[in-house]
């Protein structure tokens, strides 16, 4: 059960009103009709499922509805960082 | 019922106050403060259970958490009945009734133990894995037999009559244990002004303080242990839970605690109060002072009872005034084991022997027990016990410096109890819990929590830091460090922790396995975990069958794996596996523990989460009625929707044709406020549509409404419904009731993180909206008599068009659009009117003999149309082509909506996809099950190939045949052609392949 | 009953419809708890207890939607309310009118049930900009809990910490409660008010009722 910092209620709140939605930072391509099958497989369907720091999306459902991204250590389970969609982490792997 | 092993005097026991209980049928009386194991020893009851595999008689052992053997049954009642209870844990209380779990048919006489004495040759380690798991055919009459056999207990057959609930708490500071370390720490962190709780598995705090002779600041330790209580009663930011066990400790500072509030007042819990209750506590700092467990030696025999932990004797003796013997010898590595000897002695029993396995014991103690005349034998070990429902001697012989071999003859010695001493483990359990693996420390021979990222103190004798004045001190510091962590409280105030008198301990001898004359294989069994019945001999079998690691070890053997959790075995288990290993105990390391440190039940666990409240019900405002007209319902996702209206006599086939008919002739009605409602606002809202449904919505005008399939990605439809556009930059979108939630969070996802510059705001107003649909030919003439407001002639007001206006006197917007194909109007009114205006069109429908119908209904009369219901006609690896939909994707959007390039990837554009087609039976009454797969060749011997399944299949009054749809690889090209559908029986059904839009081709009813 | 609101100058398209959903006279509103006839109970049932429960039923529920970087938006509110649209996790409060922060770009506004259309026709006369109002009267109810041991009810419902400490009175939070979620907002030392969806009012009452058991259920109407 994580206990995670809402950046836009600004305050810490239980796992139970959250929902994790894969990792951050998959962008859509800016032009998927002009992408490789190959090219749209990997935006679709491959992620990088580290051992370690891991960037992660988010999403304050039972509060404000907001996303945000969490970069999170997958061992230790600990959360290194939190910052807003559109931000970028200054955690990260080596 | 003499209580023959009670003392006259001493003990935390009120005499007073007797308490009968009932163990396995017989009468006996203990006092209030006494544990059911406490009581059973007092009544000199030696044998608690059977053992697991060699059905051997059991003892008890310990006295806490740790207890192997005496796991009973309780239950004065058979909705009451409680497995899996620690008999030491659990408190007496008068009219308590427990019984032995693992002796068949009872303890002390066991048809088992005929198996059992064979039993060493027919139940080595890895049993399961070698004999049981063929022929697989037996597994089932293999498992009734070791479950009853195992002595699991069982679960009550009655509805437990108690409740339990959960309570969410916060702290600044929680505390794990109430022994001079947790009770320490607790004060200062008190004294802070954080929020602190303080949890302790027993029903006082004190922990060891409680059975201890030791003095704290020149006083009694129990009476510091009062006065710390008291002080902390009286502070208004401290949570004190005795009989509180944390059970789980979770990631970032999360701890369950199962607290039992009445189970040691009485089998049921009193009125309205929860017999047990699950704290979930957030803590901003935790501060673990969860001590350690003795371990015992392992020795030959050393199951027999009679053969307990010294520690436990003391505690027996000390807290509840019990001598649970008369004779003893005591067996220890180390010198604080000597207490339970002083303690016997000074009950005035005899100590026969104390048998050193250290050549050379010079502590304090040592020399106490040695001034009081007892006789102590150095440099030797019990070997072996006598006895076999009571220990009735033992085997003493010298051994080695290095305790791995027997270096002298025998001697024997008459005695009817063994207490044994190995030394102290760290219960280090919960802080494994979080992933940290624990620290092997040679020079406290045990291991310590190791490193963890948890905020989290650890302090006194989970520490290695046995001594009460060293635990003292530690809890002193981590109760000021956590508080001001945790912002209270000065870090770096001197505060002095408070004295305890101090005595000299010698050093402790590391001794895992004592050794025997004959080899481990051939000597009596050594038992390491008594609950599982693993030996010395069977940890070696496996090492030497090439289990390496210990967690293979562990898994082949079953060490560890009782409701003990092997808290007395599993050092010993690995100490023993890391010398046949030829390895250190760091090199072979531990396994770890994982939650629950203790049993909890299932009523803890579920807690209010049963029963009427398991989970929500969501209602409609028209919930009342649809009870009142007797509705069959149907769960879609929280929702309980009608399903269908049966009237008396009628079976459900027969209500659904009649709804069916009489939407079809005349006019039925449909409670739709379930479907997911999204408000769209800004002035991108129409882009926004654009985006993410398939189809086009730049031209959508204001008053008209339209249909769109939602695709993800991949290009596999997820959700489809009808949008409407209500204004310029307003818009409302319906979508499945399963699929609301997520619809909006998709909307929301896209918003904020792919398109933040389009100006358009997304609500929910599934729950604002009542919506009763009606439909059939009569629809427009029912509400017309109910708006005077609203022009429906079907010029102006055609289909697909929505229009407000006022419906039985309530502002209404109504939608003409059809799920039925035939002519329909939604009607939408604030859900506080709902019913209002639902009564009202059954009021004047009457004449039309309007027909409330359900969702079974709702799916024969769309089936009979070809509409498709996302998630029943869709499994998230179609899309819209292959459900013959491509009228509704617009590839000349500018934009790429969401799914047009995946619906145009190699694989979904390739010939022979499984495509969704109507199917006629041949036989027009067989309707095919649901999930049915075609295939062209019946006779094709099996594995037979298949090309999709059936996703809708009904019996269609109107039609007067089956209908059903169906994937059928290639199937767009098939029309006409025949497939046909194995069941299970043999039989099978013939089908032949066409469009699923069985009625009204043409779509003319829906336009009248 | 009905009308088209126009954003800004009268020149352009109405884009958004406005609507009165609430009938002059005659029909009768059913709360979501019509059914659980919560005035019977309160008339015939305990009078003293521990925990105090009330349906302040039929109000009216606005929310708003907008930036607090839209300065028409921003003001216009504060215009129309009387009160500045409070900051995160803050209520405000003026007579009969209170404001609920529900995230950085959402408001609940809750006022008597006749005056929501008349004040949603006012907050977009005085906003401009990209904006968004929704009336959600009928979709939620609210629900106030009191008494000395309304707090403890809490605590078995919510994971959030509910204590003096982390939830002073104004504060206002959108969190689980038990199965499903509730706006909780905290009104006075022992006093409390829960904005609960329609479709889980009956579940919230079933709740609440069990919840309250041990300590005695007042019902008041």
């Amino acid at each position: 059960m994580f206990y995670i910092y809402c950046p836009h209620c600004e305050e810490h709140r239980e796992e139970e009103e959250f929902h994790a939605s894969g990792e951050a930072h998959i962008a859509r391509p800016l032009d998927p009709d002009n992408c490789t099958d190959e090219e749209w497989a990997q935006f679709l369907y491959f992620r990088s499922n580290p051992r370690g720091i891991h960037h992660e999306l988010w999403v304050h459902a039972v509060g404000c509805r907001k996303f945000f991204n969490i970069t999170r250590d997958t061992q230790t389970y600990e959360i290194k960082e939190i910052y807003k969609i559109g931000q970028q982490p200054t955690v990260t792997a080596e | 019922m003499t209580q023959k092993n009670r003392l006259k005097t001493g003990g935390r026991i009120e005499r007073g106050k007797p308490m009968k209980f009932s163990y396995n049928g017989r009468s006996y009386q203990g006092f209030e403060g006494d544990t059911l194991a406490a009581a059973l020893l007092a009544n000199g009851v030696d044998i608690v259970g059977r053992s697991f595999k060699y059905s051997r008689p059991r003892g008890i052992v310990a006295a806490g958490a740790e207890e192997p053997n005496a796991v009973l049954q309780l239950g004065a009642t058979e909705a009451t009945q409680v497995p899996n209870v620690r008999a030491t844990q659990q408190e007496l209380f008068d009219g308590l009734v427990a019984h032995a779990t693992n002796g068949w048919p009872n303890a002390e006489l066991d048809l088992m133990s005929y198996v059992g004495k064979v039993g060493g040759r027919m139940m080595p380690p890895g049993f399961y894995y070698k004999t049981f798991m063929y022929p697989q055919s037996l597994w089932e009459t293999y498992e009734k037999f070791i479950r009853k056999a195992a002595g699991l207990g069982r679960s009550p057959l009655e509805n437990d009559p108690d409740t339990y609930d959960h309570l969410n708490q916060h702290a600044d500071v929680m505390i794990v244990g109430g022994g001079p370390a947790g009770l320490a720490a607790a004060l200062q962190a008190a004294r802070s002004g954080a929020r602190v709780i303080l949890a302790d598995e027993q029903q006082e705090f004190g922990g060891a303080l409680l059975h201890s002779k030791e003095q704290i600041d020149g006083r009694p330790a129990t009476e510091w242990v009062t006065k710390v209580v008291e002080e902390l009663r009286g502070y208004d930011n401290v949570l004190l839970l005795p009989r509180s066990t944390v059970n789980g400790y979770h990631d970032h500072n999360f701890l369950t605690i199962h607290e039992r509030r009445t189970d040691h007042i009485a089998d049921k819990a009193p009125a309205n109060i929860s017999r047990q209750r699950m704290h979930r506590v957030r803590a901003k700092w935790v501060v673990l002072a969860t001590g350690a467990h003795e371990r015992p030696l392992v020795f030959g025999n050393n199951d027999v009872p009679g053969c307990m932990l010294a520690s436990a004797v003391s505690t027996y003796i000390n807290r509840y005034a019990v001598v649970p013997g008369n004779e003893l010898v005591l067996m220890t590595t180390n010198d604080h084991a000597y207490h339970c000897a002083l303690d016997w002695a000074n009950a005035g029993r005899k100590v026969v022997a104390i048998v050193d396995t250290r050549a050379n014991p010079d502590g304090e103690l040592v020399q106490r027990a040695k001034q009081q005349g007892l006789k102590v034998i150095t440099g030797s070990a019990v070997i072996e016990v006598q006895g076999s429902k009571r220990v009735s001697g033992v085997s003493v012989a010298p051994i080695s410096a290095d305790g791995s071999r027997v270096t002298g003859s025998v001697e024997r010695l008459s005695c009817d109890t063994v207490a044994s001493s190995g030394g102290w483990s760290p219960a280090v359990h919960l802080s494994c819990h979080t992933g940290s693996r624990p620290e092997w420390r040679d020079d406290i021979i045990g291991f310590v929590p190791g490193k963890t990222v948890q905020k989290q103190l650890t302090a006194g004798a989970l520490n290695g830091s046995y001594s009460l004045q060293a635990c003292l001190e530690e809890g002193t510091k981590a109760g000021i460090d956590a508080a001001a962590n945790a912002g209270f409280g000065d870090s770096a105030a001197d505060v002095k922790a408070p004295q305890a008198n101090a005595h000299r301990e010698g050093k402790a001898m590391p001794l895992f396995h004592v050794p025997h004359t004959k080899p481990t294989s051939r000597a009596p069994k050594q038992f390491v975990d008594y609950q599982n019945d693993v030996t010395a001999a069977g940890i070696e079998l496996a090492t030497r069958e090439g289990f390496e690691s210990i967690e293979h070890v562990k898994r082949y053997t079953a060490m560890g794996f009782g409701t003990d959790q092997g808290k007395l075995g599993n050092i010993n288990g690995m100490a023993i596996a890391a010398k046949s290993l030829n390895q250190t105990i760091p090199e072979t390391g531990t396994t770890i523990f994982r939650p629950n440190y203790t049993p909890i039940t299932f009523g803890a666990i579920a807690g209010r989460h049963c029963g009427e409240l398991f989970d929500p019900k969501r209602y409609t405002p028209m919930h009342k009625w649809h009870l009142e007209q007797g509705a069959k319902f149907e769960d879609v996702g929280l929702w309980k929707r009608p399903w269908y209206f049966p009237k008396a006599g009628e079976s459900m086939q027969e209500a659904l044709n009649r709804e069916c008919r009489a939407t079809r002739e005349s006019v039925g009605i449909l409670d739709a406020s379930t479907l997911g409602k999204i408000d769209i606002q800004g002035k991108d809202a129409r882009e926004f549509l654009g985006r993410v449904y398939s189809n086009a919505w730049a031209k959508l005008a204001v008053g008209k409404c339209r249909y769109g399939l939602m695709c993800g990605e991949d290009g596999m439809v997820f959700d489809d419904g009808v949008t409407s556009c209500l204004a310029e930059n307003h818009f409302i979108m319906t979508t499945t009731t399963g699929g609301a939630a997520r619809v909006l969070e998709w909307l929301e996802l896209y918003h904020q993180t792919e398109w933040p510059e389009l100006e358009v705001y997304f609500n929910t107003v599934t729950d604002q909206w009542a919506t009763m649909t009606i439909s059939g030919p009569n629809s427009r003439k029912l509400l017309s008599e109910l708006t005077d407001d609203i022009d429906l002639d079907r010029d102006t007001f055609k289909f697909m068009d929505w229009r407000e206006g006022t419906v039985a006197g309530v502002p209404a917007r109504v939608f003409r659009i059809s799920f039925t194909g035939e002519l329909s109007f939604e009607i939408n009114v604030q859900a506080n009117y709902g019913l209002h205006v639902w009564e009202k069109l059954f009021e004047q429908g009457e004449k039309y003999n309007i027909t409330p119908y359900g969702t079974e209904t709702m799916h024969i009369l769309r089936a009979e149309k070809g509409f498709i219901i996302a998630g029943q006609d869709t499994d998230g690896s179609v899309h819209p082509y292959d459900l013959g939909m491509g009228w509704c994707v617009s590839n000349q959007k500018p934009f790429s909506f969401i799914g047009k390039r995946g619906m145009a990837r190699e694989d979904c554009v390739k010939p022979n996809r499984k495509q969704l087609v109507g199917l006629k039976t041949k036989d027009p009454q067989k309707v095919i099950p649901e999930g049915s797969q075609a295939v062209n060749d019946p006779q094709q011997p099996l594995p037979m190939t298949m090309l999709g399944h059936v996703t809708s299949s009904y019996y269609s009054a109107c039609l007067g045949h089956s209908i059903a749809m169906g994937f059928v690889r290639g199937g767009h090209d098939r029309m006409g052609e025949t497939v046909y559908y194995p069941q299970a029986d043999g039989s099978v059904i013939e089908a032949e392949i066409c469009s699923p839009i069985f009625l009204d081709p043409k779509g003319e009813r829906q336009n009248v | 009953m009905s009308e088209l609101i126009v954003d800004k100058p009268a020149a352009e398209q109405p884009t958004v419809a406005v609507m009165n959903q609430v009938p002059q006279s005659g029909p009768r509103a059913e709360s979501p708890l019509h059914h659980a006839d919560l005035p019977t109970i309160a008339r015939k049932g305990p009078q003293q207890g521990g925990v105090y429960l009330e349906e302040l039923k039929l109000l009216g529920h606005l929310v708003l939607r907008g930036s607090t970087d839209n300065q028409a938006f921003m003001a216009g509110a504060e215009k129309v309310l009387g009160v500045a649209l409070p900051g995160s996790l803050q209520s405000a409060e003026k007579g009969e009118l209170s404001v609920r922060w529900l995230a950085p770009d959402e408001w609940l506004v809750i006022v008597p049930g006749a005056r929501a259309f008349d004040l949603e026709r006012e907050l977009r006369a005085a906003m401009s900009g990209h904006y968004a109002i929704v009336n959600v009267s009928g979709g939620q109810t609210v629900l106030s809990l009191s008494g000395p041991k309304a707090r403890d009810v809490l605590m078995k419902t919510t994971p959030y910490d509910v204590h003096d400490r982390n939830f002073p009175v104004g504060k206002v939070v959108t969190s689980v409660f038990a199965k499903t979620q509730a706006v909780i907002r905290r009104t006075g030392e022992q006093s409390w008010e829960l904005v609960i969806r329609r479709s889980f009012a009956d579940y919230a009452w079933l709740w609440l009722q069990d919840a309250s058991a041990e300590y005695g259920l007042v019902v008041r109407s």
